[in-house]
């Protein structure tokens, strides 16, 4: 495969051709969008994991009534650290490294645009999370106001770590910023000739429409931080009342920032699974394009439904309606894609192996938490449902089944192109069967405990909510240990298996089944013809 | 696969990449400035929408000689004085509730007391509900327009003087004029 044959460019040819680097340097140093790709993945695993024994610790500590195992004080650190570390840790570094991997790979691109931001954006990231986790040492411990750290909670009343969780908040957002320019620059320039805008993947799309919501509300939650700094440290006054602020402010930035997010986390999974289903139902994606005009109506949507979160905090009755229709309204476009993956599945010959029971179990699960946010939706009710377990339900059956399976759902489809072995099967489907038990388990008792009342974040409730709250945290414990078997079936599936063949899917769609398992390092150095 | 040295990028991708990221980091950069810019914008729009129950921070040009008192109408104003998280001042209404016809200013006393040993400064922030009648509670006279500094132990009447707009919704007979008090001494 090496040299030989061609003289003019050899002093370029040992630094493009030969394989990976060797030993650790190539991983600080690498360009490579698989290499890039792979790290997001386990740093997002890893954040998985932390993020996953917090959440545990907060199971504990509810599994009876009373203050048992953790102190209240540290109990609001858990339960602040896991929201942010799950949201800005595991999920969309998780779809970042997705992208990094298969974008370039789907659309026939031999590499992201800039590579070297591209390193440099993902080596933010360890360097942010450990300042992030460092704040739990810290004294008066790490930040204890909610993931959603509202002023002067965050401000006027915060730990003093607070100034390095602003900091870290900081670099994300720049990390996430300038691999969203990364994606947008990718997909939009080096697209193989014949890939036109509508021959993409539905994930090079949706992670495309994902981008740009990230370019549109990162720095905005940047200028939410920003005027926390300046709160705290310089004597400024915008979330100070006393000082002529306002803090309900707060809530409209954070939010006008927080309602894109959900969908930044939510939409390359849409991708995920329209590339699964038709792969296992052996049949097309049915209305393509209706996906795509979907998903972009769901972005537009996205920015103006943010006061849905603030039923309660005291806005008029017309922005009250305002919000409850305009919320109301993204049932529709979310409803036709729901729509579009059961008639995929309508009639075709599908076959039940692990991506495709995760995104099944997506497409019911998910529309669950649909439907949980509708209830949540109608601005009266709401005021029953507001910052209960209600709440806590509908967005962890939007976020677990959404985001996370249909993650898992991508690493099992795609760990045969990444390692050129099969997975465990066996193995993958006891993983899936116990995540879903697991994740039911937990999370929907919580629907009726919110609904009689018991309010979030607290250590602490009154007895009669013992019942569900034992059964929930067992459920807990289940999904959480079961990820440990994930990582048992990875790496399994990187030291050997059935060596895999190109395309392993029968049914599988996509120019990056057309390069041999594993991916070679370097792939389409020379642009495939795309019909 | 790789017999071939990646050729160069032509220059026409390389141009139009170079073109996209510029448009997208002007992008990201006109967001910071937007979540900066929704401060004044979201102030100008509650200021006249009167949404968030802010009432105007300067004191109302009262003119006598426009003023027509509407006496069909009985309006009670009722006052809510609140301590923020932290203020040890002693603050209230000398009356909870006043009655006035639209046009017609009312006049009461709030008062305050430090018992601190120490030279506080305290800055009053007004609020009115219901949010539809906030632009129609004039303020005439007002200890929240300014700080107020109170030496140790001191106590002091501050006089209040407001007028409800004759254009006043009809519907509304009812209004509450809440004050939080906030201790801003270290800002002072």
């Amino acid at each position: 495969m090496t040299s030989v044959t061609d003289t003019a460019s050899s002093h370029e040819h040992d630094e493009h051709h030969h394989g990976p680097a060797k030993g650790l340097m190539r991983w600080v140093l690498t360009t490579n969008h698989k290499d890039i790709g792979s790290m997001y993945l386990w740093f997002s695993f890893i954040m998985f994991l932390t993020g996953g024994a917090m959440a545990m610790i907060i199971r504990a500590e509810l599994f009876q009534p009373g203050l048992q195992i953790v102190e209240p004080a540290f109990f609001n650190q858990m339960t602040t650290m896991h929201g942010l570390i799950m949201v800005f840790g595991a999920v969309m570094p998780a779809f970042v490294g997705l992208a990094n991997w298969m974008i370039p790979m789907m659309i026939g691109a031999p590499d992201m645009a800039m590579p070297r931001m591209n390193n440099w954006s993902f080596w933010i990231l360890p360097f942010a999370a450990v300042m992030l986790v460092s704040t739990l040492f810290m004294e008066g411990g790490g930040p204890n106001f909610g993931w959603t750290f509202y002023a002067p909670l965050s401000t006027d009343y915060a730990p003093p770590s607070t100034t390095f969780f602003i900091f870290a908040i900081h670099m994300l957002g720049v990390s996430s910023i300038m691999g969203a320019i990364n994606i947008i620059a990718t997909i939009l320039n080096l697209r193989a000739p014949g890939m036109t805008m509508m021959k993409m993947p539905l994930f090079v799309w949706t992670w495309l429409i994902t981008a740009y919501l990230l370019i549109a509300v990162m720095p905005v939650l940047a200028g939410a931080v920003t005027m926390m700094l300046m709160d705290i440290h310089f004597g400024t006054s915008f979330f100070n009342a006393g000082g002529g602020g306002d803090p309900v402010l707060f809530q409209h930035i954070f939010w006008f920032f927080g309602h894109p997010e959900v969908y930044i986390m939510i939409l390359p999974s849409f991708g995920i699974v329209s590339a699964i289903i038709p792969a296992f139902a052996r049949k097309h994606l049915f209305g393509y394009t209706s996906m795509v005009y979907a998903t972009a109506s769901i972005a537009f949507l996205s920015f103006i439904v943010w006061a849905h979160h603030m039923f309660t905090v005291g806005i008029p009755l017309i922005g009250e309606l305002f919000f409850m229709y305009a919320t109301m309204l993204i049932a529709v476009p979310t409803g036709v894609k729901v729509f579009n993956w059961v008639t995929t599945m309508f009639r075709g010959s599908m076959t039940f192996e692990t991506p495709m029971l995760f995104s099944t179990a997506f497409v019911v699960l998910f529309t669950i938490g649909g439907f949980s946010g509708l209830m949540l939706s109608i601005a009266p009710a709401d005021f029953q449902y507001h910052d209960t377990y209600f709440v806590v339900a509908h967005f962890h059956y939007v976020l677990v089944p959404g985001a996370i399976f249909a993650i898992f759902a991508a690493c099992y489809y795609w760990l045969p192109k990444w390692t050129g072995h099969m997975y465990d099967e066996t193995l993958a489907k006891v993983h899936f069967w116990m995540s879903f038990i697991g994740m039911n388990l937990t999370f929907f008792p919580m629907h009726f405990v919110g609904l009689a009342g018991m309010p979030r974040r607290i250590p602490d409730y009154a007895l009669q909510f013992a019942n569900f709250n034992e059964i929930s945290s067992i459920g807990g414990f289940l999904f959480g240990t079961t990820q440990l078997l994930f990582l048992f079936i990875v790496i399994k599936c990187i030291r050997g298996g059935e060596k895999a063949e190109a395309k392993p899917w029968e049914g599988a769609e996509g120019l990056e089944w057309s390069v041999p398992s594993p991916a070679p390092y370097h792939t389409f150095t020379t642009p495939p013809d795309v019909k | 696969m790789s017999e071939q040295d990646r050729e160069e990028k032509p220059e026409a991708i390389e141009r139009s990449t170079r073109r996209t990221v510029i448009r997208s980091i002007l992008v990201a950069c006109g967001m910071f400035a937007f979540g900066f810019a929704m401060v004044p914008l979201y102030n100008v729009f509650c200021q006249v929408t009167g949404l968030n129950g802010k009432t105007d921070p300067d004191p109302y040009m009262y003119k006598a000689a426009e003023a027509k008192v509407d006496t069909s109408r009985d309006i009670k104003v009722q006052f809510v004085a609140t301590k923020n998280a932290g203020m040890s001042w002693d603050f209230s209404p000398s009356t909870p509730q006043v009655t006035v016809h639209p046009g017609e200013p009312g006049l009461l006393n709030f008062v305050a007391k430090n018992p601190t040993d120490k030279r506080m400064v305290g800055q009053a922030i007004p609020s009115v509900t219901p949010f539809e009648a906030t632009n129609f509670l004039h303020k005439v006279e007002c200890f929240c327009f300014t700080t107020q500094t109170l030496e140790p132990g001191e106590e002091k009447v501050m006089p209040l003087r407001i007028i409800v707009d004759q254009e006043l919704p009809k519907h509304i007979k009812k209004l509450t004029l809440s004050y939080t008090l906030f201790d801003v001494t270290h800002m002072n």
